[in-house]
């Protein structure tokens, strides 16, 4: 689910959202989602000093509390 | 987006049909001429019936639902989206139970989303056409607004009983606006920022 949430988000920012790759890594108290987007895409996911970056992860982290994970946003 | 082709005697014809098809009116689609048609010889040899593309425009207020019901949806978060669109801002409000996971700690969540949402809304339109997203539930803006302006009231107070200045923690710049604006016409006090973005805060100083 966390998954989804941020592909859903990322798809909606960038111009190539074909492009956005996804994977979820599982780990016992926290999850990884590293998320990978066309090179011309990354300033959208990013942002000026991050800020979009922090944007995404502050709403997954928010999503994540509900299921107790922890949960961590890589932009790769 | 929704895009349809139609036919009609005239060009103009063929855009009302379309208009008629989609159920909406001609500003708030783009229209494509395709064939210009001809009306033939005595309306019958070499006639040619025009043909145009009709794409319904996206509106903020559609493109701010389908994002903002997605990601919800993904959050298992259930709630209605209300939405109001007055020319430069967009208003939207979230009701549902448990929206303080929504708004997180002092708004970070909140204005995180909203945020987000403003991006995707204004992603694809013009210079000077910039749309301002607001997001709230359960009146949070309203309620932090009255919050900060306690605090500042308050500051105000300390800063001149103790005639020292009191620097505030870091606020985004509207919340900042805020403080500013309940001390502007304080006698006893003046208040400026310091530090950079986004770690920027306001500082509260006796006025000598």
């Amino acid at each position: 689910m966390m998954q989804e949430l941020v592909s859903a988000i990322a798809k909606a920012l960038v111009d190539n959202p074909e492009a956005v790759q996804v994977k979820e890594i599982s780990g016992e108290q926290s999850v990884i989602i590293e998320l990978k987007v066309a090179p011309e895409d990354m300033g959208k996911v990013i942002g000026r000093q991050g800020r979009i970056a922090k944007a995404i992860r502050t709403v997954v982290k928010a999503a994540a509390t509900k299921e107790n994970k922890r949960v961590v946003v890589e932009i790769i | 987006m929704k895009t349809i082709e139609v036919m009609g005697k005239s060009i103009e014809e063929a855009i009302e049909n379309g208009l008629k098809e989609l159920g909406t009116t001609r500003d708030k689609v783009e229209i494509e001429v395709i064939e210009q048609g001809s009306k033939g010889i005595f309306g019958r040899f070499g006639f040619k019936p025009a043909k145009v593309k009709i794409q319904l425009k996206d509106d903020y207020e559609s493109i701010a639902r389908n994002f903002l019901r997605e990601v919800l949806d993904k959050m298992k978060i259930k709630c209605e989206i209300h939405i109001k669109d007055e020319d430069d801002t967009l208003k939207v409000n979230l009701v549902g139970p448990r929206m303080g996971i929504l708004i997180g700690y002092r708004g970070e969540t909140l204005d995180s989303l909203q945020y987000l949402l403003s991006l995707v809304v204004n992603k694809n339109n013009k210079e000077n056409e910039y749309k301002k997203v607001i997001l709230d539930t359960e009146n949070y803006r309203k309620k932090r607004e009255e919050t900060l302006i306690r605090l500042a009231d308050r500051l105000a107070y300390k800063v001149k009983r103790y005639n020292k200045s009191i620097t505030l923690e870091p606020m985004n710049p509207y919340e900042r606006r805020i403080i500013h604006a309940a001390l502007q016409n304080n006698p006893n006090v003046k208040t400026h920022s310091e530090g950079e973005e986004p770690f920027r805060k306001v500082v509260v100083e006796p006025r000598i």
